[in-house]
């Protein structure tokens, strides 16, 4: 766990001085524009900025961030008893030291993130829509993977380079803007018309434009290496590869753009609120594609270990590693077998329950009926060609997608 | 000078010594911490099972043999975990998981008891409480491990010796049986 943490350590360290480095070159760009001689003051200035976002989004911690997200949290173990469970049973088999605080969204769309500076000042939290959707095993998949990156420090390193990233797009923008707005009176000043200058102001302003794009890549490229470790952490913690894949599944069916997401608190995200199940994960991409990552958790056999991830992403990526020598750190636990089935929905108020009904007829699912009286209700999800009713274990063929109705109704 | 050189050796001796004994009481005690998260979830998992019990009661009026079994199963764990002995305590918890799997493959029979609340939550519970002792059951035996691999090795197991720091014993709860309750395949 510790070489985990080191290093990640040493590659946060590098990207934020990168992403700093541009920040103090497009103060210098402005700083140059007002006036050559300025471009000094233009680079101290942005610093300033900077330093000043960061001490306030330290010291806010994740107080701030979740208000920021319209998050408020549980203190009472009554309002979510299974949530606050897993969190603690996360904890325990995590290492952490003490559990990180619970918060809650209010939104249909199933979503989860994790904030805070050290492990005393960390919170994960999760949307409403959710707890109604996912089941106990796929639960602590989520939250495993959250605790995961609280435990990797990615929350911290999260924080910083978010907010280095915000300072630039903040520059970056207010240069642009100001630029359009003192273009005429450009025009009218005579003494910087030679060429030289205006080769540099060029510059400046390129600089300035493409500067929030570059650091949207630094920052997202690193992101992506740190969902893959963090799945991984989650199969370890879990032992249930099974619970963080369908999960996922159900978490990338479900999501809409949702213009209420920065671009700062994406990467924070399980899943991108803003991409959706099919896309491939692109270079411009915060999150591995969803594809990619249930199908890595879905091929690991049954040992639930770092060494078990790292084979099965070769398996998909020819060979290349993505653990690397963090599988020292590794322990080799069988997989264990899934929850028992009664405890499959959470303990819903009546008004939730309908909802999920309408839920699943409007997702298409088919039906079958048992003979032993039981409905089953076939998620849209399902893939498998046969399902076994969870009450008198009789197996049931399920026709084809197109066929929504079984032929054990007219049987 | 043949006098300092042995008093050299003494010191160095004696410094050895402190130092390998202070790593061992570091190690016994990290066994200790480890040992106190699995105590209290076992403390919690036999408190929960009266209420189970009683909760229960009223749903399933011909199921005694059932109810007796996890009763007797709970007071045989509750007296191995006064023991302090980890084997014993570990084979007692085994049967008690037993029973609660036959309770469990019994209960799916009543419908109306797995829609009672209370027995959601009763079940929300144990189960918790199950996976809490199997999470820290790895840190006790990491712990264990380290701290026996210690009182075997050279020079540390002198040391051990002398101290009286005996070996800790591993937490491995028997699980042959396999979860009675039906389960979706994939």
């Amino acid at each position: 766990m510790f070489s985990i943490i080191r290093s990640n350590q040493r590659k946060s360290a590098f990207l934020i001085a990168a992403l700093g480095l541009l920040l103090g070159l497009v103060g210098y760009a402005i700083g140059f524009y007002i006036a050559p001689s300025a471009g000094i003051f233009g680079l101290a200035a942005a610093l300033i900025v900077w330093l000043l976002l960061l001490l306030t989004s330290l010291a806010g911690g994740e107080a701030m961030l979740m208000a920021q997200a319209g998050a408020r949290e549980i203190t009472d173990k009554r309002d979510a008893p299974q949530l606050v469970n897993i969190v603690e049973e996360m904890q325990i088999a995590s290492g952490l030291s003490q559990p990180p605080k619970i918060y809650i969204v209010d939104s249909t769309i199933p979503n989860a993130f994790a904030v805070g500076r050290n492990e005393k000042r960390a919170a994960v939290a999760v949307t409403t829509g959710l707890l109604a959707r996912l089941n106990r095993d796929e639960l602590q998949g989520v939250i495993a993977h959250e605790i995961a990156h609280i435990r990797h420090r990615d929350t911290l390193f999260m924080t910083i380079a978010g907010t280095t990233f915000g300072a630039i797009v903040l520059l970056a923008d207010f240069f642009v803007r100001g630029l359009r707005f003192s273009a005429a009176g450009q025009r009218r000043s005579s003494n910087r018309n030679n060429n030289g200058g205006a080769i540099l102001l060029i510059l400046a302003l390129l600089l300035s434009i493409l500067a929030p794009l570059l650091a949207q890549l630094l920052y997202f490229a690193c992101s992506r290496r740190r969902e893959y470790l963090a799945d991984a952490s989650a199969v370890q913690f879990t032992r249930y590869p099974e619970g963080l894949a369908s999960a996922l599944e159900k978490i990338a069916g479900a999501q809409k753009p949702d213009a209420a997401t920065s671009r700062v608190l994406a990467p924070m995200y399980i899943i991108n609120p803003q991409a959706a199940m099919g896309r491939d994960s692109t270079w411009l991409s915060t999150h591995p594609s969803t594809k990619d990552r249930i199908r890595i958790l879905r091929s690991i056999g049954s040992t639930a270990s770092l060494q078990a991830y790292e084979t099965a992403y070769q398996n998909f990526h020819g060979g290349k590693h993505v653990l690397g020598d963090l599988t020292a750190t590794d322990t080799a636990e069988p997989v264990r077998p899934p929850a028992p089935i009664a405890l499959a929905a959470v303990a819903l108020p009546p008004a939730w329950r309908t909802a999920r009904g309408v839920l699943h007829e409007v997702d298409d699912a088919r039906i079958v009926d048992c003979s032993c009286g039981l409905r089953i209700r076939i998620p849209p999800a399902w893939r498998g060609s046969e399902i076994t009713c969870p009450r008198c274990g009789s197996i049931h063929k399920i026709e084809s997608a197109s066929e929504p109705t079984s032929s054990q109704r007219d049987a | 000078m043949t006098g300092l050189v042995i008093l050299g050796v003494a010191v160095a001796l004696i410094l050895m010594f402190v130092g390998l004994y202070n790593g061992l009481v570091r190690l016994r005690n990290e066994v200790k911490n480890a040992w106190a998260q699995i105590d209290v979830q076992l403390k919690r998992r036999h408190d929960l099972i009266p209420n189970l019990v009683e909760t229960v009661k009223g749903y399933m009026t011909h199921e005694r043999e059932t109810f007796e079994a996890i009763t007797r199963a709970r007071s045989g764990a509750m007296s191995a975990q006064a023991t302090g002995n980890v084997g014993q305590i570990a084979q007692a918890e085994g049967v008690l998981t037993g029973a609660l799997r036959g309770f469990y493959a019994v209960a799916e029979n009543y419908p109306q008891l797995k829609a009672d609340a209370n027995f959601r939550q009763l079940q929300e519970e144990l189960t918790s409480t199950e996976n809490k002792v199997s999470f820290a059951r790895q840190f006790y035996n990491d712990a264990v491990l380290k701290y026996n691999t210690a009182c075997e090795t050279i020079p540390s197991n002198i040391v051990a010796g002398i101290g009286g720091f005996k070996k800790a014993e591993f937490f491995e709860i028997k699980d042959e049986a396999e979860r009675a309750v039906p389960q979706v395949k994939f």
